[in-house]
């Protein structure tokens, strides 16, 4: 099954309607509760991002019998250092992100912590994609 | 505790959700970050001066059925109407996030860690 989504910028008040369609179709497949909510958490997490970090993008999710693959691509200022943004605490968002709760440098950690498979790439003055797999049986 | 306790004991007012109230609850988590209610393994009760769509959906996602929103913060129809949508609880407390806090844990409400 594939599933697509639009991330506009700057759309806080959309955050997380990509998960929450990803979470009601998960519960529909009776996919466990505690994986549902791995996905739905490190896909949160993900689309937060791109609506505060980047200028729009769009998530792609495919899910298989027994994982889901997900991917976050959007178009914005990219990550110079990769490494550098997966550290806790390591933040470079704007004050309107904090003010919705989140900018905390939490994000791309709490992803990879809640996924079995994630990866990275991004080209400054491009934009950033983030795939992530989680696996059904654990 | 049941959470008309909660209620009674916050002064606080059920916004929507009203069919939870006499469940027995035992664990609470209060937060701003929504970050780090994203981080949490258990699902307790969540006390929260953050007051906007967000926090729904991050309850949502981290799979939270309630949500006391303190400082005399009025959630929005959007707020409610998403809650609902999502079968949950909003409690709204004219108290600040300490003070409810405190009398929670005075109660007997457990924390997390």
């Amino acid at each position: 099954m594939h599933l697509e989504y639009t991330v506009v910028e700057g759309d806080f008040v959309n955050a997380g309607t990509a998960s929450s369609s990803v979470k009601k179709t998960l519960k529909q497949l009776n996919v466990q509760p505690a994986v549902i909510k791995r996905v739905v958490v490190a896909l949160y997490e993900a689309e937060v991002n791109a609506i505060a970090h980047a200028y729009g993008g769009k998530v792609l999710v495919d899910i298989e019998s027994d994982k889901i693959k997900m991917t976050v691509a959007d178009k914005g200022p990219g990550i110079p250092d990769i490494a550098l943004a997966m550290q806790e605490g390591y933040s470079t968002a704007r004050p309107e992100v904090r003010d919705m709760g989140f900018g905390a440098g939490m994000g791309l950690p709490n992803m990879q912590k809640n996924v079995d498979k994630m990866n990275v790439t991004s080209e400054v003055g491009v934009g950033t994609t983030v795939e992530m797999e989680v696996n059904f049986n654990a | 505790m049941t959470l008309r306790e909660i209620v009674k004991l916050l002064d606080a007012e059920v916004c929507v959700g009203e069919g939870r109230l006499d469940e027995e609850v035992t664990k609470a988590f209060a937060s701003d970050l929504m970050s780090d209610v994203l981080t949490l393994k258990d699902t307790p009760i969540l006390i929260t001066g953050l007051c906007n769509v967000q926090t729904i959906r991050t309850c949502d996602m981290a799979g939270l059925e309630v949500a006391i929103i303190v400082r005399n913060k009025k959630p929005s129809e959007e707020m409610l109407e998403l809650a609902e949508e999502n079968d949950m609880t909003i409690i709204a407390c004219p108290f600040s996030l300490f003070k409810a806090c405190g009398l929670l844990y005075d109660a007997g409400l457990q924390p997390l860690y």
